[in-house]
């Protein structure tokens, strides 16, 4: 029988990211104890996400079990094992905005987008992800776009700043078939 | 005369860098040489951006909610021909505002004041002298001015900060450690992060202090991977303190040396207790183990190990240098001090604030929040985060100090304080909270990881008019179970806000329970959003509006929302022209 993280393996089979890109952050911490998190943090900013292969390269190379990488890797929330889109939309569940409403514009934007929160649209613009609190409770409810905080919001206003996005897209794609 | 623009997290998120970019582009325009000084976050989030003008003799005046216009309008008004623009001044220094003038300010003391990414602006308003003073001290000298000051952990559980550094400083071992725990994770409070980005050197000078008092050479910062501006702000000031000597070996000319590194979490709820903290220091999953020996005893790697939260180590410089009496003087019997709160919810002043402890919840939310938005009536102010609970109306005289507030079924914890008014429905809130815990229980205690899970299925059922009779009663029953059976806070205090809400708003519980009813009109399965054929004049507003696109109508005829895509978020109540008022909900 094949343990989870095999299973998933075979999906990504597709999947070969370069290992070497991670060759400086191993050499940095390989002697270091206790900095696993650090390294997987480093790893996901280079990939953007933790593939398996990545996840069975720092447990060899860092001479930890496959399952210890695996398990810490999906213990905390920061951590991806699947490729995120172009633009995250992080949305503030926290209880200021909670408070005020935010659950119609988690709706509204799963309606718009027509994907669950964790999931990435299948033009891979857009994912979206619930986040515990992004500290701008002043501005609930809010959500923030690449870094970016937008509030205070209504689902018409979430609904039309992810239009936005949208529309900037396709029109930079047009304008790059024009040119 | 300077210009100082707030350049906090909430202050970029209203817009603050536009309004830098702005000012530039004006100021240039004019000619105008004016020094424009960053900093961090005065607290008064609700008028944010905000800009100072400082004027040569020290005067200082605050323009809040910021735009374009505003600066045009300030800068040739007040700059070029020194009158106030009174429309758009939230405060002056000769005038302080009622946000301001009831906050006494300790931990907060230099925030929306200095650049916080400059530390001679630190050590121009007395920073570092405290850490000149304490190494001139003998250790058992620093600890009892700590106990004089009677700190009590700021981060939530309120244990005597004096009896944590001594206990470490006594427990056997060569190598002892100090940690800075700046993993605020509960929804709704920001207190640390504001203090982090604002004023990030009373937290190291904090840290050095404690190093030399407990014989610890390395400090520290676990800081949550979510505070991208506060690491950025904490790197910067470590660095400049080891420029200055205030950090590495032979601080200032004397044998101590302590270094202080940066940690990033990477979100979980449960690091924010010692022990899960630890493991997740040492590169492991972040789950709580039992205490004792606690991590005075055997901490990071099994050695003598210190954790203090943020805003009790911003306290410890101005302890030091102001002596412990003077902070003791401050506060109530038990609770000494000030306490920094983050105000947000339904309240017109949200924002940070630092009051004397023994104030009263009323004049905190009414005094300094400003009371509640739009006139709406105040039904309940949830304090501790997840851990914590409601406390109702007839309650609010109730004054903010440790033993007190845990009497009434909440806890002090870390800040956070959520003002909830009659449209906040509770049995929601406490849903909202399982609902967090639930996810956040680290899986380690049956009771805890199934306790909490069958805890929200009860209240999303009683939220979808599906609850029965007996409900309260189990939930009540499950809920002292896993406060007993679980090893640390995360689960002991979970039930917090189920259990204060049955206590105090139970006919609420009732209401869903009994009469398939959402008094608050909050629970999506209970309500519907209808229009009034008889007043609905058909001007399409509330269609064009809809985000779902589920309003459908043609003129003369009234409009009609399609029910079963409709998302109850009330958009079409609140455009309706109110000569009309034709959306209902019932």
């Amino acid at each position: 029988m094949l343990c989870k993280c095999e299973k998933e393996d075979q999906n990504q089979a597709a999947d070969s990211p370069d290992l070497s890109m991670l060759d400086e952050v191993l050499d940095e911490y390989r002697s270091q104890a206790g900095s696993l998190v650090t390294v997987l943090q480093k790893a996901q900013d280079l990939y953007g996400y933790l593939p398996l292969t990545i996840l069975r390269h720092i447990a060899e190379e860092m001479n930890i079990k496959p399952a210890q990488v695996y398990g810490v890797a999906t213990f905390y929330t920061q951590f991806r094992l699947t490729p995120v889109g172009k633009y995250i939309i992080h949305l503030c569940q926290g209880t200021a905005c909670h408070v005020n409403s935010s659950e119609p514009i988690e709706t509204a934007l799963i309606q718009e987008l027509k994907i669950k929160p964790g999931e990435t649209t299948p033009d891979k613009l857009f994912t979206l992800t619930n986040v515990a609190c992004l500290g701008c409770c002043s501005l609930a409810p809010v959500m923030m776009i690449n870094g970016q905080a937008y509030g205070p919001l209504n689902p018409n206003k979430a609904v039309s700043i992810v239009k936005d996005f949208y529309a900037g897209e396709q029109q930079a794609s047009e304008g790059g078939e024009n040119a | 005369m300077k210009i100082r623009i707030g350049l906090g997290s909430c202050g970029i998120a209203a817009g603050a860098l536009k309004v830098m970019e702005v000012l530039k582009t004006e100021l240039d325009s004019h000619n105008l040489k004016l020094e424009i000084q960053q900093t961090g976050c005065i607290g008064m989030c609700h008028n944010e951006p905000l800009l100072d003008i400082i004027e040569d003799n020290g005067q200082t005046f605050t323009y809040g909610k910021i735009t374009e216009k505003i600066i045009i309008a300030i800068i040739k008004q007040h700059v070029l021909e020194g009158k106030l623009v009174e429309k758009h001044l939230v405060n002056s220094c000769a005038n302080p505002n009622d946000f301001l003038a009831e906050q006494v300010r300790v931990a907060l003391r230099n925030c929306g004041i200095i650049d916080p990414e400059q530390i001679g602006h630190y050590i121009d308003r007395g920073g570092y002298e405290a850490l000149k003073k304490a190494i001139t001290m003998s250790s058992e000298g620093i600890i009892e001015e700590i106990k004089t000051s009677g700190l009590r952990g700021r981060g939530g559980a309120g244990f005597p900060t004096w009896f944590k550094w001594n206990a470490t400083r006594n427990n056997p071992g060569e190598i002892k450690h100090i940690v800075c725990n700046a993993d605020e994770g509960d929804p709704g409070a920001f207190m640390d992060r504001s203090v982090l980005e604002s004023d990030p050197h009373s937290v190291l000078e904090g840290m050095a202090i404690a190093g030399y008092a407990i014989g610890a050479a390395e400090g520290i910062i676990y800081c949550r991977a979510e505070y991208p501006l506060a690491i950025r702000r904490l790197e910067i000031a470590i660095k400049q303190a080891k420029e200055k000597g205030l950090l590495g070996s032979n601080i200032l000319g004397s044998p101590f040396a302590f270094d202080i590194r940066i940690k990033q979490g990477a979100g979980a709820f449960v690091c924010g207790e010692e022990t899960a903290l630890i493991a997740s220091l040492e590169g492991e999953r972040g789950m709580p183990r039992l205490k004792p020996p606690f991590p005075a005893q055997s901490g990071y790697w099994g050695e003598p190990t210190n954790i203090n939260n943020v805003e009790t180590f911003a306290n410890v410089p101005w302890i030091i240098a102001e002596g412990g009496k003077a902070f003791a003087a401050m506060g109530s019997q038990t609770s000494k001090g000030t306490k920094v709160f983050a105000l947000a919810g339904k309240i017109n002043r949200g924002g940070l604030v630092e009051v004397p402890m023994g104030l009263s919840l009323k004049d905190v939310i009414y005094k300094i929040g400003g009371g509640i938005k739009e006139n709406r009536n105040f039904k309940a102010v949830q304090l501790g985060g997840p851990s914590g609970g409601c406390i109702p109306a007839a309650l609010l005289d109730t004054p903010v100090e440790y033993e007190s507030i845990t009497a009434t079924g909440a806890i002090m914890g870390s800040g956070g304080m959520v003002v909830m008014d009659e449209t906040t429905c509770m049995v929601d809130v406490a849903r909202f909270f399982l609902d967090f815990t639930q996810k956040e229980s680290c899986g380690k205690c049956v009771q805890c990881r199934i306790g909490t899970k069958r805890m929200l299925e009860i209240l999303e059922r009683i939220c979808n008019g599906e609850g029965q009779p007996g409900d309260i009663e189990l939930l009540h029953e499950i809920a002292l179970k896993v406060g007993e059976g679980s090893l640390c806070g995360l689960g002991q205090s979970a039930p917090n806000p189920v259990l204060t809400t049955i206590r105090y708003f139970q006919e609420e519980y009732e209401a869903h329970i009994n009469e398939k009813k959402c008094p608050a009109m909050q629970c999506k399965a209970l309500i519907t959003y209808r229009i009034d054929p008889d007043k609905c004049k058909s001007c399409s507003i509330c269609a064009k509006k809809c985000p779902v696109n589920c309003i459908k109508g043609e003129k003369k005829k009234p409009y009609v929302i399609d029910q079963n895509e409709c998302i109850k978020c009330g958009n079409c109540m609140e455009v309706c022209p109110t000569k009309f008022n034709a959306v209902i909900v019932e």
